[in-house]
């Protein structure tokens, strides 16, 4: 599967995300976000960073970079758009997710691993993972803090578009376990169609045994193995 | 043509939680100033922006807002332009 993983200046996960896909088995490729279109791109990942130096509000500059009609392009086509942390943000910056992401309620950047539990398995980025299991991965932002008004709060939860959800080693969603102040203890959703995620932690950190949790690679196993499964199906039908 | 200097004030929703103005409010209180009952921390942007007139400026910036300088989901904005000094 070809993965474009844009670059925007300021980008510093864009390396590990490149990674990630190739470990996963995936081709990836960087996207300088002043290109105009996705090329041969069968998924697209937003990696973290600061791209454009958070000025203004993060991601709020980079949704307009000229990459950035090209993935919204692709999105509302339903091709397969990741937002990572900085991604995460630009992704809800330029209206491809609901919400916003707020100043952590510490007020401060932080960076530490955390649990999140995956609440759904039939998502393109979550079918190697089980349902319910407590995965354990970095985050690193100032930001984080998920927020939506409380119409679109309870339309996520109805419809199910909360995939991960910060909690303790076993699983529970205690106060303790909210690192950021995120609503509903939010750390990932899907938009409706179910093509566009955004997670604030990192999946890209904690793809190798060295970096102290590979909990991270069936995410984009799952991501590359999504493709294989489409054309194995689209393959089936036709014979 | 002349100059408008257009001030655009920023500020996060009301009943959105603040956590700046939270600590500036509590940071009020502990040296003493207990008639400050509540502290909302937002921002001020000014534009130097060229126009026919004050309302053709605060217009182009409105715009301007909901575009990019404002996140409506989280911020409400105010725009006031006057004759550049």
């Amino acid at each position: 599967m070809n993965v474009a993983v844009v670059t925007f200046p300021g980008s510093n996960c864009d390396q590990d995300c490149h990674r990630s896909v190739e470990l996963a088995d995936g081709t990836p490729r960087y996207l300088w976000h002043r290109e105009h279109s996705l090329g041969d791109a069968e998924a697209v990942i937003v990696p973290g960073g600061f791209a454009h130096g958070d000025y203004l509000r993060p991601g709020a500059i980079a949704r307009f970079s000229p990459i950035m009609d090209a993935v919204v392009g692709f999105a509302r086509e339903g091709g397969l758009v990741v937002g990572i942390c900085n991604g995460f943000q630009v992704l809800c910056e330029a209206g491809l997710l609901p919400g916003a992401l707020l100043r952590n309620r510490s007020l401060r950047f932080q960076s530490h691993d955390c649990w999140q539990r995956v609440e759904r398995t039939d998502t393109p980025y979550t079918g190697e993972y089980r349902d319910g299991q407590v995965i354990r991965m970095p985050l690193s932002h100032a930001d984080g803090n998920y927020y939506a008004d409380a119409n679109t709060l309870a339309e996520l939860e109805a419809e199910e578009r909360v995939v991960f959800r910060y909690c303790d080693a076993q699983g529970n969603v205690t106060p303790e376990s909210n690192p950021n102040g995120s609503l509903n203890h939010i750390a990932g959703i899907v938009n409706r169609r179910g093509n566009v995620l955004g997670m604030m932690p990192h999946p890209d950190r904690a793809i190798e045994a060295v970096l102290g949790s590979v909990d991270g690679l069936p995410f984009f196993e799952s991501l590359v193995g999504t493709r294989a499964t489409a054309t194995a199906a689209a393959q089936s039908e036709v014979a | 043509m002349s100059r408008f200097t257009v001030e655009v004030l920023v500020t996060p929703r009301p009943g959105l939680l603040d956590p700046q103005g939270k600590a500036i409010h509590h940071a009020l209180a502990s040296l003493g100033y207990d008639a400050v009952e509540d502290v909302r921390v937002g921002k001020a942007i000014y534009l130097e922006v060229a126009a026919a007139s004050a309302e053709e400026a605060a217009k182009r910036v409105e715009e301007a807002c909901r575009k990019l300088l404002a996140n409506p989901v989280t911020e409400d904005f105010r725009v006031t332009a006057e004759a550049h000094r």
